[in-house]
């Protein structure tokens, strides 16, 4: 389980808080959405949770344990994150990728052993990029590099995820497939917490939303109870309309035009 | 992408002993390679002794072993910074140990072993100006490692400026000096130094093929690597700090040997190797054969005049890397 307490992240030379006491749980078989406009602090929220930003109050816990109480490598075998970004200066072979997701089990010097290999299997296998294991990570495209990055943070096998924005620059199918993905991990009984911008999928998808603004948390709860047309006007500075999604019903949002006189 | 073979291993460990028996068997008095043998083993004609013992020798391994250090260096730091045109001269330490070499010099030092260690002192210095230069510059009060990397470009550049300056004033002496650090040397080889060096490359070199794992995650980004349990902050700066430490024991034993710290590493990727363990010991082993076979050219293919071994592996490098960036681009 994740769960933020009343947490405050701030930047030095900043004047507000990027975070400003926020609460919530990412429970366990769960899928929970943090969606919100750009800077309403899901991005710094990932970061306490890596520690990689100063939390001056509130805290960041993972199954009880706050963050700060664990060292990096205990804190990577509970949580595995696939942040926004990541640089690869090097090409490198699919397989090898994944099992750097490894690393917090195997250390500087440990040899890989057979649970290593298969927890690697596993989870390329679950991420559905098998295939392409014996490639090099600059012949993937903008999805298959995704996929695989998901099957790293597998690898971790570790009980909570963490995936900051992981569908940007991706088509239909390859963002419907990552979705659906997250969602069965969820609930195969992993703790799963999406950032997003796809109000309209988290809507279908996730079991909680947390709506955040300026960093603060302006609601929070099932779709139905976040996906409401005040709130989401208000929050995102943009007249919308809420209808429901035809296959499943789920609520969702449609932007409404407001053209720009030149 | 080429797979890493076993057996190239073999290859590299061959190609720096062949070059390096070629390294001792020619130059000005060529000895044949069973007189180079026999003179190893103290038998045969003395002055083929005193020649293979006292002069080549010492002048081979120090090469190889600045070349080991330099390529070393550059594996681990390209990879720690995420950046293939990263190289150990960067972080100010080229600049740094010549301000050294230079004032001790200018003080009228004229001990080699105070010079190299005055060298040495200064390349370090210069890299804990770097790291305090990026800390103030950066964000926040933990450097991020590009920011580290333009901060040794500038700590460099005014190293640069300043010896610039003391030499507008030198004695001709110093100048000499000063300049047979600008263009790299292992003429002035001693067994002490030798020594020296290969005390300081095995602890530096061995502390980064010890910590290599945590440059494999690092080469992620730092997001990454935390995720994976890695304090990026504290590995980044370490890898830095040890592949800084390296540079400035080869800056300090032979000057400014340019260009092997940039292309070695390319080359031992390209055979195939990624994780950092086997890259930075075969880029060491790639390194060191460059340099002395290096060497080798700079003595004899305009013999009897000795050509400057920093031009030479410039020569070699640039073209290489060129052919290297048109294949990236």
């Amino acid at each position: 389980m994740i769960e933020f307490r009343d947490l405050v992240v701030s930047y030095p030379g900043a004047r507000q808080n990027a975070v400003d006491g926020v609460s919530f749980v990412g429970a366990r078989g769960q899928l929970t959405a943090l969606a919100g406009p750009n800077g309403s602090g899901k991005s710094s929220i990932v970061k306490a949770l890596l520690r990689r930003a100063d939390i001056p109050r509130g805290s960041a816990s993972i199954d009880g344990r706050d963050v700060r109480s664990l060292s990096y490598a205990e804190l990577a075998r509970n949580v595995a994150v696939v942040p926004q970004r990541e640089e690869a200066a090097f090409p490198i072979q699919v397989r090898e990728y994944v099992f750097l997701g490894r690393y917090p089990h195997l250390g500087l010097w440990r040899a890989p052993s057979r649970e290593d290999d298969l927890a690697v299997d596993q989870a390329l296998s679950q991420a559905g990029v098998e295939d392409f294991a014996n490639r090099d990570t600059d012949a993937l495209s903008g999805g298959e590099w995704q996929r695989v990055r998901i099957a790293r943070a597998l690898a971790q096998k570790s009980p909570a995820l963490v995936l900051d924005e992981p569908t940007t620059f991706l088509d239909v199918a390859h963002e419907m497939g990552i979705f659906e993905l997250m969602s069965s991990l969820a609930h195969s009984g992993l703790a799963v917490l999406l950032v997003s911008h796809q109000l309209n999928l988290v809507a279908r998808f996730a079991d909680t939303i947390v709506l955040l603004d300026r960093g603060k948390v302006a609601t929070i709860g099932s779709p139905a109870e976040v996906m409401r047309a005040d709130t989401l006007e208000s929050i995102y500075g943009w007249p919308v309309v809420i209808t429901r999604d035809p296959a499943v019903g789920a609520p969702a949002l449609v932007p409404l035009r407001r053209p720009v006189r030149l | 992408m080429r797979r890493f073979q076993g057996w190239y291993w073999l290859l590299l460990i061959v190609a720096l002993l062949a070059v390096a028996m070629l390294g001792v068997a020619r130059g000005a008095v060529s000895v044949s390679l069973a007189g180079v043998i026999d003179a190893l083993r103290g038998r045969g004609d003395p002055t083929a002794i005193a020649i293979v013992r006292d002069l080549r020798l010492p002048r081979v391994v120090l090469g190889a072993l600045v070349g080991a250090g330099l390529g070393a260096s550059g594996a681990a730091l390209q990879g720690a910074l995420r950046n293939p045109l990263a190289e150990p001269y960067l972080l100010g330490v080229s600049g740094g140990a010549a301000v050294g070499a230079v004032i001790a010099f200018s003080v009228g030092v004229s001990s080699d072993a105070m010079i190299t260690l005055a060298a040495f002192a200064g390349g370090i210095a210069a890299v804990f100006v770097a790291l305090a230069v990026a800390r103030a510059g950066g964000r926040s009060a933990r450097a991020d490692v590009r920011t580290l990397l333009i901060a040794g470009v500038i700590v460099g550049a005014f190293a640069n400026a300043a010896i610039m300056v003391a030499l507008a004033r030198a004695e001709p002496n110093t100048v000499r000096g000063a300049l047979w650090w600008m263009m790299g040397s292992a003429a002035d080889a001693t067994w002490r130094r030798v020594a020296w060096l290969a005390a300081s490359i095995l602890v530096a070199g061995g502390a980064l093929v010890y910590w290599a794992r945590e440059i494999d995650v690092l080469s992620l980004g730092d997001d990454t690597a935390a995720s994976l349990g890695v304090d990026a902050e504290r590995a980044g700066r370490r890898a830095f700090l040890l592949a800084a430490l390296l540079a400035a024991a080869t800056v300090s034993a032979a000057g400014l040997i340019g260009f092997v710290g940039l292309v070695v590493p390319h080359i031992a990727r390209r055979m195939g190797l990624r994780a950092h363990r086997p890259l930075i010991i075969a880029a060491g082993l790639i390194g060191a054969t460059l340099v002395v076979a290096a060497d080798l050219a700079a003595r004899t293919v305009a013999a009897p005049t000795e050509l400057p071994l920093g031009a030479i592996t410039a020569l070699l490098g640039v073209p290489f890397f060129l052919v290297q960036l048109r294949r990236t681009s």
